[in-house]
């Protein structure tokens, strides 16, 4: 897919790396110039400091021979190459000595330091004029100017002098540091632009693989996932989340759809029954008797219908997760024990034994004792319904153990059990095996105590007990040091 | 027994009201939460009936309203919400028991036959009696006609509770709730095993049953 540059400008990345870019050109650049002003200011105490040591040579000088000698020293010194400037004029222009031959002439007028640099022409290289031999003029267009700083002194005679020295070096510094600073913003802005290229234009692509993800994902298919790359940044933990996200949605309406279509398939046979035997009453109304028993069987399976309903509503609020929100820290043992003392009696009745081993320690676990025990009561239910073994009387055994952080409370059976290929089949709801058919039930036991576990961050795990079927309900058990923790909501 | 409906759905309304009337009470019925709440306040009924959702005025806003007026009348609320938490919400609003929808006809008249009766205030008696059981709650001893009688502790519980709703049908669900403490709807006949366990102890040496079954609802302790 090409990315285009006015969607790349509008992006974020890009307007943030411009502003960047921006702030930081700017910082350079205020601090270069303020390192090269203070470059230069450091060059020119440093030639004044020069040109003081100079002066004081020459004063030295002038103090022990007078003029004469004076302007004789210079006279010399002007032949010697460097960077000194000398001049000695007199109040018309004339030039007595030195070696400069036009500057403004206004500049020895005042004595004392140059205010600031100034332009001036050399009388050629180790020359010195002699006197009477020039008068000094202004600067003209096209003189080969140089730059410099200097003393003025007013001599008793009317006469000027100057004592300079030549900046050339100290400016030609300033000009490469300044060259050097142009180039280095050059390049920075260019590395800049690359780079503001390339990021701008990955992450502008990585969101435009994303955009393209979710359209398909609002056009309906929920099996789209966002791209993960191995960066592990921002931008993958982000797409996880959101494909977390998605997976939870999917199973959701996985979820819906299941229990879309397993009520149109399962309680359309009930209903049908109810319909077709209110019809049948209405038809032979003239035998009372068998209206009335007709009438009965129609509560009894309009109320199977209604507990079919609940179930499944309880189930889908489970597995939504946020039904319930009233969990207090109970005790499994004592939930074991009402369960077993409920159910104990109806096992005895159907000619088999229900026992219960869960010891008198107390099992704490964060739960909803409501939905605990239903789960419990669900198993000893499945148990009693389809555990009975052909020749012998059903025994069912409830224990319950710790292992490993969680509680674990089994519901054993001596029957048939259930073939290993089955057992994942079994907690989907409406399923149940064709052996299981003919006897009462709703197929929703199972799928109730799976939504119960897993609403309580637990499971349900189905066992073989070698013979019979072993279902266990684990849950995490109670952190230590939180026994006496009340409700969580 | 006068009770108050206030139900928005008209069908449902009309129906218990019919309902009721068949079985001997008088039922009056309130559309919208405001004027269930005025009605109500009279204090003129021995049972309130509120569905839990209701235009106007939210029926445990209702109840709690009522409270707070003081006025104690039993409470028994619809629901199509039957979750855990929304019953503990119901009872917690002021409720006295809360039924979720669907139900079954006999299911409400029942809770609805014991609520009226729980209007005299905390039970104080300590020697019940029921034709000739009776039932002594300190010393938790049973005796019919002179001759004590030894159950356990959960029977004892289950006399108890039928004991004090004598003459009134309690219903399955009912004895789990008060007796075991679970609002499952159990789907083998635990409770009925229970009951003919208990039946056994308390009738079998007497001429005269006094534990009735009452056909397609429950049960009926009756001297």
């Amino acid at each position: 897919m090409a990315v285009q540059l006015p969607a790349m400008m509008r992006s974020t990345a890009t307007r943030l790396s411009a502003l960047f870019v921006l702030l930081f050109m700017a910082c350079a650049l205020v601090l270069v110039f303020y390192m090269t002003a203070l470059s230069a200011r450091m060059m020119a105490s440093q030639t004044r400091a020069t040109i003081d040591e100079e002066v004081a040579e020459l004063a030295a000088v002038y103090r022990h021979g007078g003029l004469p000698r004076l302007i004789r020293t210079l006279d010399r010194r002007s032949r010697q190459p460097g960077a000194y400037l000398y001049l000695v004029a007199a109040r018309d222009g004339r030039i007595l000595t030195g070696n400069v031959e036009a500057l403004d002439p206004d500049l020895l007028d005042r004595e004392g330091w140059t205010e600031k640099p100034f332009a001036y022409l050399r009388h050629g290289d180790s020359q010195a004029i002699r006197s009477g031999e020039l008068n000094l003029r202004a600067l003209l267009e096209g003189d080969d100017a140089h730059h410099a700083m200097a003393q003025v002194f007013m001599l008793p005679n009317g006469m000027a002098m100057l004592v300079g020295r030549d900046l050339g070096e100290p400016e030609r510094l300033r000009d490469i540091t300044r060259q050097a600073i142009v180039m280095a913003l050059g390049i920075m802005g260019l590395g800049s632009l690359l780079i503001w290229y390339l990021v701008g234009r990955r992450g502008l692509m990585r969101v435009e693989k994303v955009s393209v993800a979710t359209d398909r994902i609002m056009a309906g298919d929920l099996s789209q996932r966002l791209p993960v790359t191995s960066a592990g940044d921002e931008f993958d933990q982000l797409s996880n989340g959101i494909n977390i996200m998605l997976g939870r949605i999917g199973e959701l309406n996985e979820g819906l759809k299941n229990v879309a279509d397993n009520i149109a398939h399962d309680l359309k046979t009930p209903l049908t029954r109810i319909r077709n035997r209110a019809e049948a009453a209405l038809a032979n109304h003239d035998d009372p008797e068998a209206t009335r028993i007709a009438l009965e069987q129609t509560i009894a399976e309009s109320d199977q219908l209604i507990r079919t309903f609940a179930a499944i509503l309880r189930i889908s609020r489970l597995e939504a997760g946020n039904a319930i929100d009233d969990r207090t820290t109970v005790n499994l043992t004592e939930i074991a024990a009402d369960v077993c003392e409920l159910y104990e009696p109806a096992a005895e009745e159907a000619g088999g034994t229900l026992t219960c081993e869960v010891g008198a320690e107390p099992v704490m676990v964060c739960a909803n004792r409501e939905l605990v025990g239903q789960a419990l009561a669900n198993l000893v239910e499945n148990a009693l319904r389809h555990g009975t073994p052909e020749r012998e009387p059903i025994a069912i055994g409830i224990t319950l153990r710790k292992n490993d952080g969680q509680a674990v409370l089994t519901v054993a059976d001596n029957g048939p059990g259930i073939p290993p290929a089955e057992r994942g089949r079994v907690t989907e709801r409406f399923v149940r095996l064709e052996e299981s058919r003919s006897r009462p039930g709703s197929g929703l036991g199972l799928s109730l105590v799976k939504a119960v576990a897993q609403f309580h961050q637990g499971r349900l795990v189905l066992d073989d007990n070698a013979p019979g079927l072993a279902a266990r309900l684990c849950l995490p058990l109670q952190p230590e040091g939180k026994k006496s923790a009340g409700k969580s909501a | 027994m006068k009770l108050l409906i206030i139900e928005d759905d008209r069908e449902s309304a009309d129906y218990l009201e019919k309902a009721f009337s068949e079985a001997g009470h008088t039922a009056h019925v309130a559309r919208d939460g405001e004027s269930g709440f005025a009605l109500a306040e009279t204090g003129d009924y021995d049972v309130l009936v509120v569905d839990r959702m209701l235009p106007r005025r939210d029926g445990l806003s209702v109840v709690s309203g009522l409270r707070a007026k003081g006025i104690h009348t039993p409470v028994l609320i619809l629901s199509a919400l039957g979750e855990v938490d929304d019953r503990v919400t119901g009872l917690r609003a002021g409720g006295d028991d809360y039924l979720t929808k669907p139900y079954a006809f006999s299911e409400l008249l029942a809770r609805v036959e014991v609520l009226s009766r729980r209007k005299g205030g905390p039970e104080v008696e300590t020697m019940l009696r029921v034709g000739d059981l009776e039932l002594d709650r300190l010393s938790h001893t049973v005796k019919r006609a002179g001759q004590t009688i030894l159950l356990q502790p959960r029977e004892y519980k289950l006399l108890d509770y039928l004991v004090r709703h004598a003459g009134q049908v309690v219903t399955r669900t009912m004895l789990l709730e008060n007796v075991w403490e679970y609002h499952f709807d159990p789907q083998t006949n635990v409770i009925d095993v229970h009951i003919s366990r208990l039946r056994s102890k308390i009738e079998r040496d007497f001429d005269t049953p006094i534990l009735h079954t009452v056909r397609g609802v429950g049960y009926m302790l009756k001297g």
